[in-house]
């Protein structure tokens, strides 16, 4: 092989090309040896930010843990497309059971993998268990399994892949919708067009507020840091929870290449403030690179196209500006602020 | 097969003091079968237990309507249920009162039934004196093995053993021996 | 060891014995005592090598259930009433799965309006679930169903109820033969699973099925369920070899074999018809009764021999399909397919209604006379029913039945006093 130039891929974050990193530094998917537990050939959308999301997070949590994992997935679009007869592509033992059940299947699983580690003579199970989902399944139908999973500190990782409706079954909305965002249950029309404001439930901190070990959320707009976190996840005990947000091309309206780009501007507008905590409290946030207006963000998803047009909406934006700006201020996300925010009182979309 | 009835409020160990019966029964070799009146019932409610003994196995799942002995572990339901429903003529009866059948207004109890089979025990004092607590079912089986004659008071020690330990146990065994006693001298004293 | 002992212990001591692996834990009467009683045991150090999970919910419970039990432990939990059904999405998973998870149901009605008491319309709401059903008698009975429960269970791959009479068995004290440790083990080997999530060998388990394949897929889960026909009564045998005493097996005969009348159920009330069938046989009444042990996969062929020669059915339940009538009833019809004989329906002991041996004299006599209607309510206060359809006739807003029914009942009492 003959004389490659390096490249620099900047990309408007710091992400940064593998090839200019030491391999130790390199991402999980940057590995020839990568699992690929989510196998190529399944059955997601162009430009589909869970497939992204799911194939990195758990990528990242074979190699954190030896490839000794098992998956419980939610009913959903991921269940759905990574499975369809007579195919799977899941390279890792993996179960779905129901909809609203995958964080008590993955206590189950937890249960049995530490019975046979005691009977095997270890002091705690070497095989470990993630449970993901998407909003629907994490926020609205399977929180009540969730909160109880969390309540009781079992050692499982739960992964949300928040695309903000229930996709699945063709753009609902979900207590992770945000507000004006049209959905098929939601339509741009009467006097509040879209989703309203002031409903909807931020599931990291109510995670925090049942004091679990960590609590993380990552976009797939970056994904060394995603990685890192699913990395930093499976290296703790007890229950823990990463919310990920992943935009969905067909729900949201957007273009498939855009998924990314969306993600991003989510982070840099302060709308999805990206931050780690443990014990409930928060120990790192990432701070806002360029900040961004709202606008930037909203305007290439056709769920908002309502509020923009011949007579934008604009006290519609400036609400939107609002919560950007109340994330900014309460998790510190631009310069040397640091974050006042407990478990209360913070909107993110 | 005989069959008891036991009648009290929630918090007295009525179904406890079922449940002591059977295990005596069971300890003398025989079959018995104890069951509460499955309520809801909260402290303070009415509660009724059963409890029947026999020498074969019991497949009867009915309520007891025909008692052949009734354990009133609180007087102040005689005014309010009609606990003597079904009472055989020949039935016992062991209620929990310091005073009398007669003092109760409970006169016409003493000429329907077998006088010799009517029994009161100071149930609640014995308990207080001897457990520190207001639960008189245990010396109203122990004055229930006197006047029956049904189990013996070891057989109710040793129930009283299974169910409790350690201080509790012994408390509850001698508040039932007394209970005995104090039957069978009042028992001996109406024959003298 | 012989011990005069509450059902809910003797079964807690029993799934005890059988060396649960996993346990899950949502209160619900009057199954709380079972799960109380284990509860005690994992903490104490009895069970050794057990994890007990108090979870949020019954759903959760059986979702627990289906992880662990896929998982590769054996697994454990007990509901009732309203809790099986909460957690019926779950229960339907955990047969299409194939997980053989044990449950007791400890049987209670179903609401509104709430009532605590017993009956089997829990159970019999789950009938088509793809558990196999069984029911004890006695609770003897039950702590040995649960042993048997989790080799059937183990040996097919396939969950077991074992439904006992709530209240009526789960709170009676009476004498229970506990079996030993090692009697048990020699009956019952270590779990073995036949699909398992394990990192060595990544399987995908509960992936979605199109038509192409789904009619395949629920066939096999009948041809599984129609195997435990056989299983059953094996496993009864091969119980009765090491512990001495006949438990379970498919159908249980009682005075059969020349009695003109038969009667039919299933569970704790077979006690109470044996008595009042000795006191009829006493009077030289041909009568007998037949008890169902296995309800799913219902013994179609066990039930029409033991039944053929019949001249007529009194099929006893504490269950009803409101607008139809008898469940256990109908598949009893369908045993009997083609036979000439009376076949008659008595809905009985809903809600906790107490079954006596009076009121089984009366019916029994009805119907050996044929005065018996097709659909009877044991017991049931006609005067009461009346009222209210009558108030339902006259007034628009006759208000909640269950209200207007209680001021009834007590109208009646206080008039009565």
């Amino acid at each position: 092989m003959g004389f490659q130039p390096i490249k620099f891929y900047q990309t408007g974050t710091f992400t940064v090309g593998n090839r200019l990193l030491p391999p130790e530094q390199r991402s999980v998917q940057a590995d020839m040896q990568r699992s690929n537990a989510l196998n190529s050939g399944h059955r997601a959308c162009q430009g589909c930010g869970e497939a992204l999301g799911a194939r990195y997070a758990i990528d990242a949590a074979m190699r954190a843990t030896g490839n000794q994992l098992i998956a419980v997935n939610a009913t959903g679009c991921l269940e759905v497309f990574s499975t369809p007869y007579p195919e799977t592509s899941w390279q890792l033992p993996w179960i779905h059971s129901l909809f609203g059940n995958a964080a008590a299947v993955a206590t189950g699983v937890a249960a049995a993998n530490k019975i046979r580690a005691q009977k095997e003579g270890q002091a705690e199970s070497q095989t470990r268990v993630i449970a993901q989902g998407g909003d629907g399944g994490t926020t609205d139908i399977g929180f009540g399994c969730l909160s109880g999973m969390f309540e009781r500190n079992d050692d499982v990782l739960y992964i949300c892949y928040d695309n903000q409706a229930y996709m699945n079954t063709g753009v609902q909305r979900s207590s992770a919708t945000p507000p004006a965002a049209r959905t098929a249950t939601t339509m741009p029309v009467g006097p509040e067009p879209g989703n309203v404001f002031g409903q909807g439930k931020n599931v990291p901190l109510i995670a925090m507020a049942h004091g679990i070990p960590y609590v993380a959320t990552a976009t797939v707009a970056d994904l060394r840091d995603l990685e890192y976190k699913v990395k930093k996840a499976m290296g703790m005990r007890g229950a823990r929870y990463i919310h990920i947000f992943v935009p969905c091309p067909l729900g949201w309206g957007s273009a498939s290449h855009d998924t990314i780009k969306l993600a991003r501007l989510a982070k840099e507008t302060g709308l999805f403030p990206v931050f780690e905590a443990e014990y409930g409290e928060v120990t790192n946030v990432s701070k806002i690179r360029q900040k961004m207006a709202v606008e930037e963000y909203l305007r290439p998803q056709r769920r908002f196209a309502h509020l923009f047009g011949k007579s934008p909406k604009l006290d519609v934006i400036a609400r939107f500006q609002h919560i950007a700006d109340q994330n900014i201020y309460k998790f510190g996300l631009l310069g040397e602020d640091k974050a006042t925010v407990g478990y209360y009182g913070v909107e993110s979309v | 097969m005989f069959q008891v009835r036991i009648h009290g409020r929630g918090g007295q160990g009525v179904v406890t003091g079922a449940e002591m019966l059977s295990i005596a029964a069971f300890l003398e070799g025989r079959f018995a079968q104890a069951f509460p009146s499955f309520g809801s019932e909260r402290t303070g409610a009415p509660v009724v237990a059963f409890c029947r003994i026999a020498d074969k196995e019991i497949r009867l799942r009915e309520p007891v309507v025909e008692p052949d002995a009734l354990i009133i572990q609180d007087p102040t339901l005689l005014h309010q249920i009609d606990v003597f429903s079904g009472l055989s003529e020949s039935g016992y009866v062991v209620l929990n009162t310091n005073r009398s059948f007669e003092e109760l207004g409970l006169g016409a109890i003493t000429q329907k039934y077998r006088r010799e089979r009517l029994i009161t025990v100071s149930a609640t004092e014995l308990a207080i004196k001897h457990v520190g607590r207001a639960v008189p079912n245990v010396p109203l089986l122990g004055a229930f093995a006197a006047v029956s004659g049904l189990i013996s008071i070891d057989s109710v020690a040793a129930a009283i053993r299974e169910k409790f330990s350690g201080k509790v146990a012994e408390g509850n065994v001698a508040a039932a021996t007394e209970a005995y006693n104090t039957a069978k001298a009042a028992m001996e004293l109406a024959h003298a | 060891m012989l011990k005069q002992i509450e059902g809910s212990h003797a079964v807690a001591e029993a799934v005890a014995l059988c060396r649960p692996e996993v346990i899950c834990a949502y209160p619900i009467s009057p199954q709380t005592h079972i799960v109380e009683g284990l509860g005690e045991m994992v903490k104490s150090g009895e069970i050794k090598q057990c994890e007990f999970l108090n979870v949020e919910s019954e759903f959760a419970a059986m979702s627990v259930a289906i992880g662990s039990s896929a998982a590769g432990a054996r697994t454990y939990t007990a509901t009732a009433s309203q809790g099986l059904l909460f957690m019926v999405e779950a229960v339907y998973n955990a047969s299409g799965l194939g997980l053989p998870i044990v449950m007791t149901v400890a049987n209670r009605a179903i609401g509104a309006p709430i009532n605590i008491w017993n009956d089997h319309s829990d159970s019999m709401s789950q009938r088509d679930c793809g558990w196999i059903q069984i029911f004890a008698e006695t609770n003897q009975e039950a702590a040995d169903l649960h042993i048997q429960a989790f080799k059937l269970a183990e040996e097919l791959s396939l969950p077991v109820m074992v439904c006992m009479d709530g209240f009526i068995l789960t709170h009676a004290y009476e004498r229970v033969d506990i079996p030993t440790q090692a009697q048990v083990d020699a009956f019952l080997p270590p779990y073995s699973p036949r699909q398992v999530l394990d990192p060595a060998n990544p399987v995908s388990i509960g992936a979605m099925v199109g038509p192409e394949a789904f009619s395949e897929v629920r066939y096999l889960a009948h041809a599984k369920q129609m195997q435990a026909l056989e299983l059953i009564p094996k496993i009864s045998r091969e119980f009765q070899e090491i512990f001495g005493r006949e438990s379970g097996g498919l159908v249980r005969p009682y005075m059969l074999d020349d009695a003109e009348t038969v009667v039919v159920a299933l569970g704790s009330v077979l006690g109470t018809i044996k008595d009042t069938i000795d006191e009829m046989r006493a009077d030289g009444i041909s009568i007998g009764v037949l008890g169902i042990n296995s309800f799913r996969p219902f013994p179609i062929s066990a039930v029409r021999r033991a039944l053929s020669h019949a001249k007529r059915i009194v099929v006893l339940e504490k269950s009803l399909a409101v607008g139809i009538g008898g469940i256990v009833a109908t598949d009893v019809r369908l045993a009997l397919d083609g036979l000439d004989q009376r076949i008659y329906t008595v809905v009985a002991g809903l809600g906790g209604r107490n079954i006596t041996r009076g009121s089984l004299h009366r019916v029994f006599r009805m119907a050996m006379h044929d005065q018996l209607e097709p659909l009877h309510f044991l017991d049931l206060d006609w005067g009461v029913v009346n009222r209210e359809l009558d108030r339902e006739r006259t007034t628009r807003r006759s208000g909640p039945i269950a209200e207007n029914i209680l001021r009834d009942v007590g109208t009646a009492s206080r008039q009565s006093v």
